[in-house]
């Protein structure tokens, strides 16, 4: 690379069902924060990652309209679309313009208004990640094709339906240390196991919920970060990104997500890390399941083994490997074209040591991987304080 | 869904037909047009078999808005036999009954209706065999 980049500044909007808010403003509101951390008086170009504004509140032409309301001038602004893992693309598409020169100062925001739209139509307008002639033709949904996977997974490597309920347990108590989180209430596996069938065995305490919200990161180069920059300096140390069919039945194995193991290697190799470096990670909780085969996946737990490992402590704050200290998707929320951009955010608060009650101590070295549908495209970054 | 998005893939959803690569022999369902494993670009039409076994399957309890009228109603992956394989509902047995590996055939079924004056769209539905 060119240059190396750094982060220097990250913000987030509220998030919740928040429907006094617009997307127009919630992206503002998240920016203006970014921007007043980094104390930048103005930057050179924007990226947005939303995975339907067109579905959701009816509005294309994003970056355009959200440079405008942000009053940063006429800017470049490009909105960029990976379903899920929209906001993750955002930030490689910022890396890669401070790194080549081409700008000094980029925003990466990612931003997702999804309550102007009933559950079924949020359903409907979610489900576009899916193959829509092969998946959703036949009446598939999110929560199914997850369901499908989990069965896979408890049939293959004798997963409990406790251990899934586990990782949601375990998001929901980092979720109430987290004063940013929608839901900051802690929940038992007897919770999860009681609460209604979404699709089978999946739980709807199995699933996150749907989100208005928006987070954002200014980004520069190392060199300016270094004369700029009065708190500690997160360089972004390595990225991967992968693809993979998104039809699950077109995949060998259901269990292992391709894109997520490609992605997350392709970082550690830039990064020169291997997964034993790593002290934290934010990861796509989308449901339970996910948690458990992007771990392993990504080779940080033996293939079929993440189960035991979440239930054994290994990923919880004060284990040897946390995951997920905001609360994740499951606790935290998932504005879907946000979610990339706020994991960034909570890495680079947790390496500043800015994490309050869900700090993890000393933590220098944190990953984060964002997925698009059932694994069709992922994004790792590594971020590193210097 | 427009008439010629439903019309062209008559081929496929109507008839099963699929795609042999004749470089490496690969089936592709639905038909492409370049074979992802060797890049060939020939291939030859084949119909697929509709005898498979169920590889995984779930019970849609929570539906999007086309399909809220059918919920509950089961979805799986279904293997076919030469190792193609498809998503599609699962019917004709209550999903308590439902097993990984069970064997499962093909049939063809009404899979949606767009109101009074919409499509009716057709295709391929499980069925345990």
């Amino acid at each position: 690379m060119a240059r190396e980049v750094a982060i220097i500044g990250v913000g987030l909007s509220p998030w919740g069902e928040l429907w006094d808010k617009s997307l127009r403003d919630l992206f503002v509101e998240a920016a203006l924060n970014a921007i007043a951390d980094a104390a930048v008086d103005h930057i050179d170009s924007m990226y947005v990652g939303c995975m339907s504004s067109g579905l959701f509140v009816g509005q294309e032409h994003l970056a355009s309209l959200l440079s405008d309301y942000l009053g940063m001038g006429p800017i470049p602004a490009a909105r960029v679309e990976s379903a899920c893992a929209s906001g993750g693309l955002a930030m490689r598409c910022g890396f890669l313009e401070v790194a080549s020169g081409m700008s000094d100062v980029v925003l990466v925001g990612g931003v997702e208004k999804m309550t102007d739209v009933g559950t079924d139509e949020a359903t409907a307008a979610l489900s576009t990640a899916a193959d829509q002639e092969h998946e959703v033709f036949y009446g598939v949904t999110f929560p199914a094709l997850y369901a499908m996977m989990a069965r896979a997974h408890m049939r293959q490597y004798g997963t409990t339906r406790e251990q899934l309920a586990q990782v949601a347990v375990k998001n929901h108590r980092h979720g109430a240390l987290n004063p940013h989180a929608q839901f900051r209430h802690q929940i038992t596996v007897e919770d999860v196991l009681a609460s209604v069938m979404v699709a089978d065995p999946l739980r709807v305490l199995d699933c996150s919920p749907i989100t208005d919200g928006a987070a954002a990161v200014v980004m520069c180069s190392l060199e300016t970060a270094r004369k700029v920059c009065k708190k500690p300096i997160v360089k972004i140390a390595g990225i991967g990104h992968a693809t993979d069919t998104i039809a699950l039945h077109s995949r060998e194995d259901l269990t292992f997500l391709r894109s997520a193991s490609l992605a997350a290697e392709r970082a550690l190799k830039m990064a020169n890390r291997t997964p034993e470096d790593i002290q934290l990670i934010e990861l796509h909780d989308c449901f339970t399941i996910a948690e458990l085969l992007v771990l392993e996946s990504m080779g940080f737990v033996p293939k079929g083994k993440a189960g035991e490992a979440t239930a054994s402590g290994l990923t919880a704050l004060g284990g040897k490997l946390p995951v997920n200290p905001s609360g994740g998707l499951k606790a935290k929320g998932h504005p879907v074209g946000a979610t990339g951009v706020a994991q960034i955010v909570e890495v680079v608060q947790q390496l500043r040591g800015e994490a309050g009650d869900r700090q993890v101590e000393g933590a220098r070295l944190g990953l984060t991987q964002n997925m698009g549908g059932t694994g069709g495209s992922s994004l790792v970054h590594i971020l590193e304080v210097v | 869904m427009s008439s010629p998005k439903y019309w062209r893939e008559v081929p496929q959803r109507f008839r099963l037909e699929a795609a042999r690569c004749k470089t490496c022999g690969a089936t592709h369902y639905p038909p492409r047009l370049v074979c992802p494993g060797c890049r060939g670009r020939e291939f030859e039409l084949v119909t697929l078999p509709r005898q498979g076994t169920l590889e995984s399957f779930t019970v849609v309890r929570v539906a999007s808005s086309a399909f809220v009228d059918q919920a509950p109603y089961a979805i799986g992956i279904v293997r076919l036999e030469g190792g193609v394989k498809m998503l599609t509902q699962v019917v004709d047995c209550e999903p308590e009954d439902l097993q990984v590996g069970m064997p499962v055939r093909l049939e063809f079924r009404r899979i949606s209706e767009e109101g009074r004056a919409g499509i009716i769209c057709y295709g391929h539905k499980a069925v345990p065999a």
